[in-house]
Protein backbone atom coordinates (compact mmCIF):
# COMPACT_ATOMS: atom_id res chain seq x y z
CA UNK A 1 0.00 0.00 0.00
CA UNK A 2 3.02 2.08 0.89
CA UNK A 3 4.73 1.55 -2.46
CA UNK A 4 1.45 2.30 -4.19
CA UNK A 5 0.90 5.27 -2.59
CA UNK A 6 4.39 6.45 -3.58
CA UNK A 7 4.74 5.10 -7.25
CA UNK A 8 1.39 7.46 -7.29
CA UNK A 9 2.83 10.64 -6.61
CA UNK A 10 5.18 10.02 -9.62
CA UNK A 11 3.91 11.65 -12.33
CA UNK A 12 5.52 9.40 -14.86
CA UNK A 13 4.22 6.36 -13.37
CA UNK A 14 0.37 7.65 -13.27
CA UNK A 15 0.81 9.11 -16.45
CA UNK A 16 1.96 5.20 -18.05
CA UNK A 17 -0.40 3.41 -15.62
CA UNK A 18 -3.63 5.42 -17.25
CA UNK A 19 -2.33 4.99 -20.58
CA UNK A 20 -1.70 1.24 -19.85
CA UNK A 21 -5.32 0.48 -18.30
CA UNK A 22 -6.62 2.34 -21.40
CA UNK A 23 -5.00 -0.33 -23.41
CA UNK A 24 -5.92 -3.22 -21.35
CA UNK A 25 -9.54 -2.26 -21.24
CA UNK A 26 -10.05 -1.32 -24.52
CA UNK A 27 -8.06 -4.99 -25.59
CA UNK A 28 -10.59 -7.16 -22.69
CA UNK A 29 -13.72 -4.90 -23.70
CA UNK A 30 -13.07 -4.74 -27.22
CA UNK A 31 -16.70 -6.51 -28.10
CA UNK A 32 -18.17 -4.28 -25.80
CA UNK A 33 -16.37 -0.95 -26.93
CA UNK A 34 -15.87 -1.34 -30.63
CA UNK A 35 -19.12 0.44 -32.64
CA UNK A 36 -18.79 -2.50 -35.24
CA UNK A 37 -17.80 -5.73 -36.03
CA UNK A 38 -13.95 -5.18 -37.08
CA UNK A 39 -14.08 -7.09 -40.57
CA UNK A 40 -17.71 -6.35 -41.18
CA UNK A 41 -16.77 -4.88 -44.93
CA UNK A 42 -18.92 -1.70 -46.37
CA UNK A 43 -17.19 -1.65 -50.13
CA UNK A 44 -19.51 1.13 -51.00
CA UNK A 45 -18.07 3.85 -48.56
CA UNK A 46 -14.07 2.67 -49.04
CA UNK A 47 -11.83 5.69 -47.65
CA UNK A 48 -14.68 7.66 -46.21
CA UNK A 49 -13.75 10.59 -43.75
CA UNK A 50 -14.50 10.07 -39.64
CA UNK A 51 -17.94 11.13 -39.27
CA UNK A 52 -20.40 10.77 -36.14
CA UNK A 53 -21.24 7.73 -37.55
CA UNK A 54 -17.40 6.29 -37.62
CA UNK A 55 -15.80 8.19 -35.75
CA UNK A 56 -12.21 7.72 -36.85
CA UNK A 57 -13.46 6.83 -40.78
CA UNK A 58 -13.40 3.88 -43.05
CA UNK A 59 -10.48 1.58 -44.40
CA UNK A 60 -9.86 0.39 -47.90
CA UNK A 61 -12.38 -2.45 -47.46
CA UNK A 62 -14.70 0.01 -45.77
CA UNK A 63 -13.89 -1.57 -42.56
CA UNK A 64 -14.66 0.58 -39.37
CA UNK A 65 -11.21 2.11 -38.25
CA UNK A 66 -11.49 2.30 -34.51
CA UNK A 67 -13.47 -0.98 -34.52
CA UNK A 68 -10.26 -2.31 -35.76
CA UNK A 69 -8.14 -0.12 -33.50
CA UNK A 70 -10.02 -1.10 -30.69
CA UNK A 71 -9.59 -5.09 -31.68
CA UNK A 72 -5.60 -4.39 -32.84
CA UNK A 73 -5.09 -3.84 -28.87
CA UNK A 74 -6.24 -6.64 -28.23
CA UNK A 75 -3.51 -8.57 -30.65
CA UNK A 76 -0.70 -5.69 -29.30
CA UNK A 77 -0.93 -6.68 -25.83
CA UNK A 78 -1.35 -10.80 -26.76
CA UNK A 79 1.92 -10.36 -28.57
CA UNK A 80 3.71 -8.18 -25.84
CA UNK A 81 2.47 -10.10 -22.67
CA UNK A 82 3.37 -13.74 -24.34
CA UNK A 83 6.31 -12.05 -25.36
CA UNK A 84 7.06 -10.86 -21.99
CA UNK A 85 6.26 -13.96 -19.90
CA UNK A 86 8.12 -16.17 -22.52
CA UNK A 87 11.52 -14.32 -22.45
CA UNK A 88 11.26 -13.54 -18.84
CA UNK A 89 10.71 -17.61 -18.29
CA UNK A 90 13.64 -18.76 -20.17
CA UNK A 91 15.87 -16.15 -19.31
CA UNK A 92 15.39 -15.75 -15.51
CA UNK A 93 15.33 -19.78 -15.56
CA UNK A 94 18.82 -19.77 -17.58
CA UNK A 95 20.05 -16.77 -15.99
CA UNK A 96 19.50 -17.77 -12.28
CA UNK A 97 21.02 -21.39 -13.54
CA UNK A 98 24.21 -19.86 -14.55
CA UNK A 99 24.86 -17.20 -12.31
CA UNK A 100 24.13 -19.77 -9.45
CA UNK A 101 26.21 -23.22 -10.97
CA UNK A 102 29.22 -21.08 -12.67
CA UNK A 103 31.02 -23.33 -14.62
CA UNK A 104 30.51 -24.58 -18.14
CA UNK A 105 26.64 -24.14 -18.15
CA UNK A 106 27.62 -20.77 -17.65
CA UNK A 107 30.03 -20.31 -20.28
CA UNK A 108 27.74 -21.44 -22.50
CA UNK A 109 24.78 -19.83 -22.05
CA UNK A 110 26.95 -16.29 -21.64
CA UNK A 111 28.48 -17.00 -25.21
CA UNK A 112 25.05 -17.33 -27.02
CA UNK A 113 23.61 -14.66 -25.47
CA UNK A 114 26.99 -12.84 -26.98
CA UNK A 115 26.09 -14.12 -29.88
CA UNK A 116 22.46 -13.15 -29.78
CA UNK A 117 23.45 -9.51 -28.38
CA UNK A 118 25.81 -8.82 -30.86
CA UNK A 119 22.91 -9.61 -33.79
CA UNK A 120 21.09 -6.57 -34.11
CA UNK A 121 17.86 -7.49 -32.31
CA UNK A 122 15.10 -6.70 -34.98
CA UNK A 123 16.97 -8.52 -37.67
CA UNK A 124 17.42 -11.36 -35.99
CA UNK A 125 13.68 -11.44 -35.55
CA UNK A 126 13.32 -10.33 -39.24
CA UNK A 127 15.33 -13.82 -40.12
CA UNK A 128 13.43 -15.98 -37.89
CA UNK A 129 9.96 -14.72 -39.19
CA UNK A 130 11.12 -15.70 -42.89
CA UNK A 131 12.15 -18.61 -42.24
CA UNK A 132 9.42 -19.35 -39.77
CA UNK A 133 6.80 -17.84 -42.22
CA UNK A 134 4.71 -14.82 -41.48
CA UNK A 135 1.85 -15.46 -38.31
CA UNK A 136 1.11 -13.97 -34.73
CA UNK A 137 2.26 -17.14 -33.34
CA UNK A 138 5.91 -16.92 -35.53
CA UNK A 139 6.68 -13.79 -34.16
CA UNK A 140 5.59 -14.27 -30.42
CA UNK A 141 8.57 -17.17 -30.91
CA UNK A 142 10.90 -14.90 -32.99
CA UNK A 143 10.65 -12.22 -30.41
CA UNK A 144 10.79 -14.29 -27.59
CA UNK A 145 14.05 -15.99 -28.72
CA UNK A 146 15.80 -12.39 -29.09
CA UNK A 147 13.82 -11.32 -25.71
CA UNK A 148 15.41 -13.54 -22.98
CA UNK A 149 19.08 -12.23 -23.51
CA UNK A 150 18.20 -9.37 -21.32
CA UNK A 151 16.55 -11.11 -18.70
CA UNK A 152 19.22 -13.73 -18.42
CA UNK A 153 22.22 -11.70 -18.10
CA UNK A 154 20.39 -9.34 -15.47
CA UNK A 155 19.66 -12.23 -13.25
CA UNK A 156 22.82 -13.94 -13.87
CA UNK A 157 24.59 -10.52 -12.55
CA UNK A 158 21.90 -10.07 -9.51
CA UNK A 159 22.46 -13.65 -8.53
CA UNK A 160 26.24 -13.56 -8.60
CA UNK A 161 25.89 -11.00 -5.82
CA UNK A 162 23.19 -12.59 -4.12
CA UNK A 163 24.23 -15.96 -3.91
CA UNK A 164 27.46 -14.28 -1.70
CA UNK A 165 24.84 -13.09 0.91
CA UNK A 166 24.66 -15.02 3.98
CA UNK A 167 21.03 -15.58 3.86
CA UNK A 168 21.22 -18.10 1.45
CA UNK A 169 24.80 -19.28 2.57
CA UNK A 170 22.62 -20.45 5.68
CA UNK A 171 19.90 -21.89 3.22
CA UNK A 172 22.29 -23.80 2.45
CA UNK A 173 24.06 -24.20 5.68
CA UNK A 174 20.91 -25.94 6.45
CA UNK A 175 20.33 -28.19 4.27
CA UNK A 176 18.37 -26.69 1.52
CA UNK A 177 18.61 -27.94 -2.01
CA UNK A 178 20.08 -25.74 -4.58
CA UNK A 179 16.35 -25.44 -6.18
CA UNK A 180 14.60 -24.10 -3.41
CA UNK A 181 17.84 -21.78 -2.40
CA UNK A 182 17.27 -20.44 -5.85
CA UNK A 183 13.24 -20.15 -5.68
CA UNK A 184 12.60 -19.61 -2.40
CA UNK A 185 15.66 -17.41 -1.43
CA UNK A 186 17.61 -15.96 -4.25
CA UNK A 187 14.97 -15.37 -6.73
CA UNK A 188 12.47 -12.89 -4.30
CA UNK A 189 15.87 -11.05 -4.16
CA UNK A 190 16.36 -10.37 -7.80
CA UNK A 191 13.06 -9.85 -9.27
CA UNK A 192 12.99 -5.96 -8.85
CA UNK A 193 14.91 -5.09 -11.96
CA UNK A 194 13.29 -7.73 -13.65
CA UNK A 195 9.53 -6.48 -13.21
CA UNK A 196 10.51 -3.15 -14.54
CA UNK A 197 12.54 -4.89 -17.35
CA UNK A 198 9.34 -6.66 -18.22
CA UNK A 199 7.31 -3.45 -18.38
CA UNK A 200 9.64 -1.55 -20.49
CA UNK A 201 10.08 -5.07 -22.16
CA UNK A 202 5.92 -5.27 -23.31
CA UNK A 203 6.37 -1.51 -24.83
CA UNK A 204 9.51 -2.99 -27.16
CA UNK A 205 7.60 -6.49 -28.06
CA UNK A 206 4.16 -4.23 -29.06
CA UNK A 207 6.63 -2.11 -31.25
CA UNK A 208 8.40 -4.78 -32.26
CA UNK A 209 5.39 -6.90 -33.23
CA UNK A 210 4.16 -3.36 -35.33
CA UNK A 211 7.27 -2.97 -37.17
CA UNK A 212 7.09 -6.75 -38.12
CA UNK A 213 3.41 -5.91 -38.95
CA UNK A 214 3.95 -3.18 -41.13
CA UNK A 215 6.95 -4.90 -43.15
CA UNK A 216 4.32 -7.51 -44.05
CA UNK A 217 6.14 -10.35 -41.50
CA UNK A 218 3.60 -10.25 -38.80
CA UNK A 219 0.00 -10.88 -38.09
CA UNK A 220 -1.47 -11.46 -41.47
CA UNK A 221 -5.03 -10.41 -42.80
CA UNK A 222 -8.00 -9.89 -41.85
CA UNK A 223 -6.68 -10.14 -38.13
CA UNK A 224 -6.63 -6.40 -37.32
CA UNK A 225 -3.00 -5.49 -36.40
CA UNK A 226 -1.98 -1.18 -35.69
CA UNK A 227 0.73 -2.14 -37.55
CA UNK A 228 -0.48 -3.87 -40.51
CA UNK A 229 -3.32 -1.19 -40.58
CA UNK A 230 -0.69 1.27 -41.04
CA UNK A 231 0.77 -0.56 -43.97
CA UNK A 232 -2.52 -0.48 -45.89
CA UNK A 233 -2.62 2.93 -44.90
CA UNK A 234 0.42 4.01 -46.45
CA UNK A 235 -0.60 3.23 -49.78
CA UNK A 236 -3.59 6.31 -49.38
CA UNK A 237 -1.88 8.81 -48.13
CA UNK A 238 -3.03 12.11 -49.63
CA UNK A 239 -6.45 10.25 -50.40
CA UNK A 240 -7.29 9.25 -46.89
CA UNK A 241 -4.77 10.06 -44.68
CA UNK A 242 -6.79 9.18 -41.60
CA UNK A 243 -5.59 5.50 -42.39
CA UNK A 244 -2.27 5.84 -41.50
CA UNK A 245 -2.69 8.17 -38.95
CA UNK A 246 -4.91 6.82 -36.01
CA UNK A 247 -3.12 3.46 -36.09
CA UNK A 248 -0.34 5.41 -35.71
CA UNK A 249 -0.82 7.66 -32.97
CA UNK A 250 -2.61 4.45 -31.22
CA UNK A 251 0.87 2.65 -31.21
CA UNK A 252 2.55 5.57 -29.97
CA UNK A 253 0.18 5.94 -26.91
CA UNK A 254 0.45 2.31 -25.87
CA UNK A 255 4.10 2.35 -26.68
CA UNK A 256 4.64 5.71 -24.39
CA UNK A 257 2.32 4.56 -21.69
CA UNK A 258 4.54 1.54 -20.73
CA UNK A 259 7.68 3.27 -20.85
CA UNK A 260 6.20 6.05 -18.61
CA UNK A 261 5.06 3.19 -16.37
CA UNK A 262 8.65 1.24 -16.67
CA UNK A 263 10.84 4.97 -16.38
CA UNK A 264 8.37 5.62 -13.25
CA UNK A 265 9.08 2.26 -11.76
CA UNK A 266 12.64 2.81 -11.84
CA UNK A 267 12.48 6.02 -10.26
CA UNK A 268 10.30 4.10 -7.53
CA UNK A 269 12.31 1.16 -6.36
CA UNK A 270 15.27 3.53 -6.63
CA UNK A 271 16.00 3.96 -2.91
CA UNK A 272 17.76 7.37 -3.41
CA UNK A 273 14.69 8.24 -5.51
CA UNK A 274 12.67 7.25 -2.24
CA UNK A 275 14.46 9.62 -0.14
CA UNK A 276 13.84 12.32 -2.25
CA UNK A 277 10.03 12.07 -2.13
CA UNK A 278 10.19 12.01 1.67
CA UNK B 1 46.43 0.47 -27.56
CA UNK B 2 47.60 -2.15 -30.57
CA UNK B 3 47.30 -4.95 -28.05
CA UNK B 4 43.87 -4.10 -27.22
CA UNK B 5 42.51 -3.96 -30.95
CA UNK B 6 44.26 -7.28 -31.83
CA UNK B 7 42.93 -8.63 -28.61
CA UNK B 8 39.14 -7.51 -29.39
CA UNK B 9 39.78 -8.25 -33.30
CA UNK B 10 40.60 -11.82 -31.76
CA UNK B 11 37.74 -11.94 -29.60
CA UNK B 12 35.38 -11.11 -32.74
CA UNK B 13 36.38 -14.13 -34.79
CA UNK B 14 33.91 -16.96 -32.42
CA UNK B 15 31.44 -13.95 -32.40
CA UNK B 16 31.15 -13.75 -36.14
CA UNK B 17 31.19 -17.69 -36.17
CA UNK B 18 28.62 -18.04 -33.94
CA UNK B 19 26.71 -15.77 -36.34
CA UNK B 20 27.37 -16.92 -39.17
CA UNK B 21 26.40 -20.41 -38.40
CA UNK B 22 23.14 -18.88 -36.92
CA UNK B 23 22.34 -17.55 -40.11
CA UNK B 24 23.52 -20.76 -41.92
CA UNK B 25 21.52 -22.42 -39.43
CA UNK B 26 18.26 -20.44 -40.09
CA UNK B 27 18.60 -21.05 -44.35
CA UNK B 28 18.55 -24.61 -43.65
CA UNK B 29 15.90 -24.81 -41.15
CA UNK B 30 13.23 -23.25 -44.02
CA UNK B 31 10.66 -26.08 -44.77
CA UNK B 32 11.03 -27.29 -48.64
CA UNK B 33 13.34 -27.61 -50.53
CA UNK B 34 14.91 -24.88 -52.17
CA UNK B 35 15.60 -27.02 -55.41
CA UNK B 36 11.93 -27.45 -55.71
CA UNK B 37 11.30 -24.32 -55.29
CA UNK B 38 13.79 -22.81 -58.21
CA UNK B 39 12.83 -25.38 -60.88
CA UNK B 40 9.19 -24.44 -59.99
CA UNK B 41 5.87 -26.25 -59.26
CA UNK B 42 5.35 -29.61 -61.26
CA UNK B 43 8.65 -29.56 -62.47
CA UNK B 44 10.55 -32.86 -63.26
CA UNK B 45 12.49 -34.97 -60.53
CA UNK B 46 15.43 -35.11 -62.93
CA UNK B 47 15.68 -31.49 -62.82
CA UNK B 48 15.22 -31.23 -59.34
CA UNK B 49 17.91 -33.23 -58.38
CA UNK B 50 20.09 -31.79 -60.62
CA UNK B 51 19.26 -27.93 -59.59
CA UNK B 52 20.33 -29.75 -56.03
CA UNK B 53 23.45 -31.38 -57.19
CA UNK B 54 24.46 -28.15 -58.51
CA UNK B 55 23.92 -25.82 -55.19
CA UNK B 56 25.51 -28.70 -53.37
CA UNK B 57 22.11 -29.57 -51.10
CA UNK B 58 23.20 -33.17 -51.87
CA UNK B 59 25.86 -32.71 -49.56
CA UNK B 60 26.18 -33.64 -46.07
CA UNK B 61 25.03 -30.48 -43.85
CA UNK B 62 28.62 -30.50 -42.18
CA UNK B 63 30.36 -30.26 -46.07
CA UNK B 64 27.43 -27.86 -46.70
CA UNK B 65 28.65 -25.46 -43.98
CA UNK B 66 32.54 -25.57 -44.71
CA UNK B 67 31.53 -24.87 -48.77
CA UNK B 68 30.04 -21.91 -47.29
CA UNK B 69 32.23 -20.86 -44.73
CA UNK B 70 35.40 -21.40 -47.87
CA UNK B 71 32.54 -19.01 -50.12
CA UNK B 72 32.47 -16.42 -47.98
CA UNK B 73 36.00 -15.76 -47.16
CA UNK B 74 36.55 -15.89 -51.27
CA UNK B 75 34.00 -13.13 -50.77
CA UNK B 76 31.69 -15.55 -53.14
CA UNK B 77 28.14 -14.64 -51.12
CA UNK B 78 25.57 -17.14 -53.51
CA UNK B 79 23.61 -16.63 -56.10
CA UNK B 80 20.24 -15.12 -56.41
CA UNK B 81 17.34 -17.87 -56.90
CA UNK B 82 15.43 -14.78 -58.37
CA UNK B 83 18.37 -13.49 -61.43
CA UNK B 84 20.92 -16.07 -60.99
CA UNK B 85 23.13 -13.08 -60.56
CA UNK B 86 25.49 -12.94 -58.07
CA UNK B 87 23.84 -11.39 -54.86
CA UNK B 88 27.46 -9.47 -53.50
CA UNK B 89 26.21 -7.59 -56.91
CA UNK B 90 23.30 -6.46 -55.71
CA UNK B 91 24.62 -5.58 -52.29
CA UNK B 92 27.18 -3.94 -53.81
CA UNK B 93 25.20 -1.65 -55.47
CA UNK B 94 22.72 -1.12 -52.38
CA UNK B 95 25.34 -0.31 -49.65
CA UNK B 96 26.16 3.13 -50.49
CA UNK B 97 22.27 3.97 -50.40
CA UNK B 98 21.94 2.24 -46.86
CA UNK B 99 24.98 4.09 -45.92
CA UNK B 100 24.02 7.49 -47.53
CA UNK B 101 20.92 6.96 -45.20
CA UNK B 102 22.77 6.23 -41.88
CA UNK B 103 24.96 9.30 -42.21
CA UNK B 104 22.02 11.41 -43.59
CA UNK B 105 20.07 10.46 -40.55
CA UNK B 106 22.86 11.35 -37.74
CA UNK B 107 24.01 14.35 -39.34
CA UNK B 108 20.18 15.69 -38.55
CA UNK B 109 20.35 14.00 -35.35
CA UNK B 110 23.54 16.20 -34.42
CA UNK B 111 21.95 19.17 -35.98
CA UNK B 112 19.12 19.19 -33.44
CA UNK B 113 20.65 17.71 -30.39
CA UNK B 114 23.03 19.99 -30.21
CA UNK B 115 21.89 23.29 -30.15
CA UNK B 116 18.70 21.45 -27.79
CA UNK B 117 20.83 19.88 -25.54
CA UNK B 118 23.28 22.65 -24.70
CA UNK B 119 20.57 25.16 -24.73
CA UNK B 120 18.58 22.84 -22.27
CA UNK B 121 21.97 22.31 -19.84
CA UNK B 122 22.38 25.64 -19.89
CA UNK B 123 18.72 26.85 -19.04
CA UNK B 124 17.51 23.94 -16.80
CA UNK B 125 14.19 23.70 -15.94
CA UNK B 126 13.32 27.16 -17.79
CA UNK B 127 10.65 26.97 -20.52
CA UNK B 128 13.40 25.78 -23.19
CA UNK B 129 14.36 23.42 -20.87
CA UNK B 130 10.93 22.00 -20.95
CA UNK B 131 10.30 22.05 -24.77
CA UNK B 132 13.10 19.62 -24.96
CA UNK B 133 12.62 17.41 -22.42
CA UNK B 134 8.89 17.17 -24.57
CA UNK B 135 10.62 16.67 -27.64
CA UNK B 136 13.09 14.17 -26.28
CA UNK B 137 9.76 11.85 -25.14
CA UNK B 138 8.04 12.09 -28.63
CA UNK B 139 11.34 11.67 -30.14
CA UNK B 140 11.73 8.41 -28.41
CA UNK B 141 8.34 6.98 -28.40
CA UNK B 142 7.11 7.92 -31.77
CA UNK B 143 7.69 4.73 -34.20
CA UNK B 144 9.31 5.66 -37.69
CA UNK B 145 6.54 4.35 -39.55
CA UNK B 146 4.36 6.58 -38.24
CA UNK B 147 6.68 9.94 -38.07
CA UNK B 148 7.29 9.27 -41.94
CA UNK B 149 3.87 8.76 -42.99
CA UNK B 150 3.07 11.74 -41.15
CA UNK B 151 6.18 13.86 -42.50
CA UNK B 152 5.32 12.81 -46.30
CA UNK B 153 1.29 14.01 -45.60
CA UNK B 154 3.12 17.42 -44.36
CA UNK B 155 6.15 18.22 -47.02
CA UNK B 156 5.34 16.12 -50.11
CA UNK B 157 1.17 16.12 -50.21
CA UNK B 158 0.00 19.13 -48.69
CA UNK B 159 3.29 20.53 -49.59
CA UNK B 160 4.95 18.88 -52.55
CA UNK B 161 8.71 20.22 -51.23
CA UNK B 162 10.27 16.66 -50.92
CA UNK B 163 9.80 13.60 -52.99
CA UNK B 164 7.14 11.25 -51.72
CA UNK B 165 9.70 8.43 -52.44
CA UNK B 166 12.75 7.02 -54.60
CA UNK B 167 16.25 7.93 -54.67
CA UNK B 168 16.65 9.75 -57.84
CA UNK B 169 16.26 13.74 -56.68
CA UNK B 170 19.37 13.56 -54.91
CA UNK B 171 19.88 15.87 -51.39
CA UNK B 172 15.71 16.52 -51.69
CA UNK B 173 15.10 12.46 -51.86
CA UNK B 174 17.50 12.24 -48.91
CA UNK B 175 15.67 14.85 -46.58
CA UNK B 176 12.59 13.30 -45.67
CA UNK B 177 14.18 9.77 -44.86
CA UNK B 178 16.89 11.23 -42.76
CA UNK B 179 14.99 13.26 -40.72
CA UNK B 180 12.57 10.12 -39.89
CA UNK B 181 15.21 7.75 -39.08
CA UNK B 182 17.34 10.98 -37.64
CA UNK B 183 14.35 12.19 -35.09
CA UNK B 184 14.90 8.96 -32.53
CA UNK B 185 18.44 9.51 -32.16
CA UNK B 186 18.58 13.13 -32.18
CA UNK B 187 16.03 12.84 -29.36
CA UNK B 188 18.19 10.58 -27.42
CA UNK B 189 21.61 12.62 -27.88
CA UNK B 190 19.64 15.59 -26.66
CA UNK B 191 19.02 13.96 -23.41
CA UNK B 192 22.17 12.66 -23.52
CA UNK B 193 24.19 15.86 -24.06
CA UNK B 194 21.68 17.91 -21.32
CA UNK B 195 22.55 15.61 -18.52
CA UNK B 196 25.75 15.20 -19.38
CA UNK B 197 26.60 19.21 -19.71
CA UNK B 198 24.69 19.91 -16.97
CA UNK B 199 26.90 17.37 -14.72
CA UNK B 200 29.84 18.83 -15.85
CA UNK B 201 28.37 22.52 -15.22
CA UNK B 202 28.55 21.48 -12.20
CA UNK B 203 31.63 20.90 -11.21
CA UNK B 204 34.34 22.72 -9.64
CA UNK B 205 36.73 23.47 -12.31
CA UNK B 206 33.74 25.11 -14.25
CA UNK B 207 33.20 27.23 -10.79
CA UNK B 208 36.92 27.98 -10.96
CA UNK B 209 37.54 29.19 -14.49
CA UNK B 210 34.47 31.60 -13.82
CA UNK B 211 36.08 32.62 -10.75
CA UNK B 212 39.55 33.08 -12.09
CA UNK B 213 37.75 35.53 -14.86
CA UNK B 214 37.04 33.33 -18.05
CA UNK B 215 33.62 34.35 -19.44
CA UNK B 216 30.70 32.24 -18.66
CA UNK B 217 30.93 31.08 -22.12
CA UNK B 218 33.83 30.19 -22.63
CA UNK B 219 33.79 28.17 -19.57
CA UNK B 220 31.18 26.27 -21.01
CA UNK B 221 32.15 25.96 -24.62
CA UNK B 222 36.11 25.13 -23.96
CA UNK B 223 36.21 23.58 -20.68
CA UNK B 224 32.54 21.54 -20.12
CA UNK B 225 31.50 20.85 -23.04
CA UNK B 226 34.52 19.24 -24.15
CA UNK B 227 34.22 16.51 -20.74
CA UNK B 228 30.85 16.04 -21.78
CA UNK B 229 31.07 15.19 -25.06
CA UNK B 230 32.92 12.09 -24.07
CA UNK B 231 29.67 10.14 -23.36
CA UNK B 232 28.32 11.80 -26.00
CA UNK B 233 30.38 10.44 -29.04
CA UNK B 234 30.02 6.63 -27.47
CA UNK B 235 26.60 6.70 -27.75
CA UNK B 236 26.63 8.32 -31.24
CA UNK B 237 28.90 5.85 -32.50
CA UNK B 238 26.91 2.63 -30.90
CA UNK B 239 23.56 4.29 -32.06
CA UNK B 240 25.43 4.23 -35.36
CA UNK B 241 24.59 0.35 -35.52
CA UNK B 242 20.97 0.94 -34.64
CA UNK B 243 20.67 3.05 -37.10
CA UNK B 244 21.52 0.52 -39.75
CA UNK B 245 18.73 -1.57 -38.38
CA UNK B 246 16.22 1.28 -38.60
CA UNK B 247 17.30 1.42 -41.88
CA UNK B 248 15.00 -1.84 -42.70
CA UNK B 249 12.15 0.47 -42.10
CA UNK B 250 12.55 3.73 -43.33
CA UNK B 251 13.87 2.66 -46.69
CA UNK B 252 10.50 0.45 -46.82
CA UNK B 253 8.36 4.16 -45.83
CA UNK B 254 10.34 5.95 -48.60
CA UNK B 255 11.11 2.71 -51.26
CA UNK B 256 14.39 3.67 -51.05
CA UNK B 257 16.76 1.13 -52.57
CA UNK B 258 19.37 -0.12 -49.98
CA UNK B 259 20.16 -2.68 -48.26
CA UNK B 260 17.03 -3.05 -45.83
CA UNK B 261 14.37 -2.76 -48.69
CA UNK B 262 16.10 -5.27 -50.58
CA UNK B 263 16.41 -7.85 -47.64
CA UNK B 264 12.20 -7.37 -47.64
CA UNK B 265 12.00 -7.98 -50.73
CA UNK B 266 14.35 -10.83 -51.05
CA UNK B 267 12.14 -12.53 -48.14
CA UNK B 268 8.88 -11.68 -50.03
CA UNK B 269 10.16 -13.63 -53.42
CA UNK B 270 11.82 -16.10 -51.38
CA UNK B 271 15.03 -15.49 -52.47
CA UNK B 272 16.84 -17.24 -49.28
CA UNK B 273 20.49 -16.75 -50.80
CA UNK B 274 20.05 -13.37 -50.70
CA UNK B 275 18.17 -12.83 -47.92
CA UNK B 276 21.42 -15.09 -45.99
CA UNK B 277 23.55 -12.26 -47.92
CA UNK B 278 21.72 -9.23 -46.90
CA UNK B 279 21.12 -10.43 -42.88
CA UNK B 280 25.18 -10.94 -43.26
CA UNK B 281 26.11 -7.78 -44.10
CA UNK B 282 24.15 -5.75 -42.12
CA UNK B 283 25.23 -7.93 -39.10
CA UNK B 284 28.58 -8.03 -40.05
CA UNK B 285 28.65 -4.14 -40.43
CA UNK B 286 26.90 -4.38 -37.40
CA UNK B 287 29.66 -5.27 -35.37
CA UNK B 288 31.91 -3.42 -37.14
CA UNK B 289 30.61 -0.40 -35.99
CA UNK B 290 30.01 -1.12 -31.93
CA UNK B 291 33.81 -2.31 -32.06
CA UNK B 292 35.40 1.18 -33.46
CA UNK B 293 32.92 2.54 -30.98
CA UNK B 294 34.51 0.36 -28.53
CA UNK B 295 38.02 1.33 -29.75
CA UNK B 296 36.23 5.26 -29.63
CA UNK B 297 36.08 5.44 -25.85
CA UNK B 298 40.18 5.30 -25.88
CA UNK B 299 40.95 7.53 -28.05
CA UNK B 300 38.21 10.20 -26.61
CA UNK B 301 39.02 10.00 -23.18
CA UNK B 302 42.68 9.21 -22.14
CA UNK B 303 41.61 8.61 -18.75
CA UNK B 304 39.95 5.17 -19.71
CA UNK B 305 42.29 2.97 -20.25
CA UNK B 306 42.11 0.03 -22.65
CA UNK B 307 43.56 -2.70 -20.58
Amino acid sequence: MKTLKLLLKNFAFTAGLLLTLLLVIGALAAPLLAPHDPNEQDTARRLEEPSNAHPLGLDDLGRDVLSRIVYGARVSLRVGFSVVVLASLIGVTLGAISGYFGGIVDTLVMRLCDILLAFPGILLAIALVAVLGPSLNNVILALATIGWVGYARLVRGQVLKVREMEYVVAAKALGAKSPRVILRHVLPNVINPVIVMATLGLAGAILAEASLSFLGLGVQPPTPSWGAMLTSGRRYLGLANHLAIFPGAAIMLAVMGLNFLGDGLIDALDPKYRKEIR
Amino acid sequence: MTQYIVRRLLQMIPITLGILTLIFSLIHLIPGDPAVQIAGEGARPEDVQIIRKSLGLDQPLWKQYVTYLTNLAKGDLGRSFRTNESVAKEIALRYPATMQLAFGAMLVALLVAFPLGIISAIYRNSWIDNVARFFALIGVSMPSFWFGPLLIIAFSINRPWFPVSGREEGWKSLVLPSLTMGLALSAILTRMIRVSLAEELNQLYVTTAIAKGVTRGRAIFRHALKNALIPVITILALQFGSLLTGAIITEQIFSWPGLGRLLINSITTRDYPQVQASILVIALTYIMVNFISDLLYGVVDPRIKLE
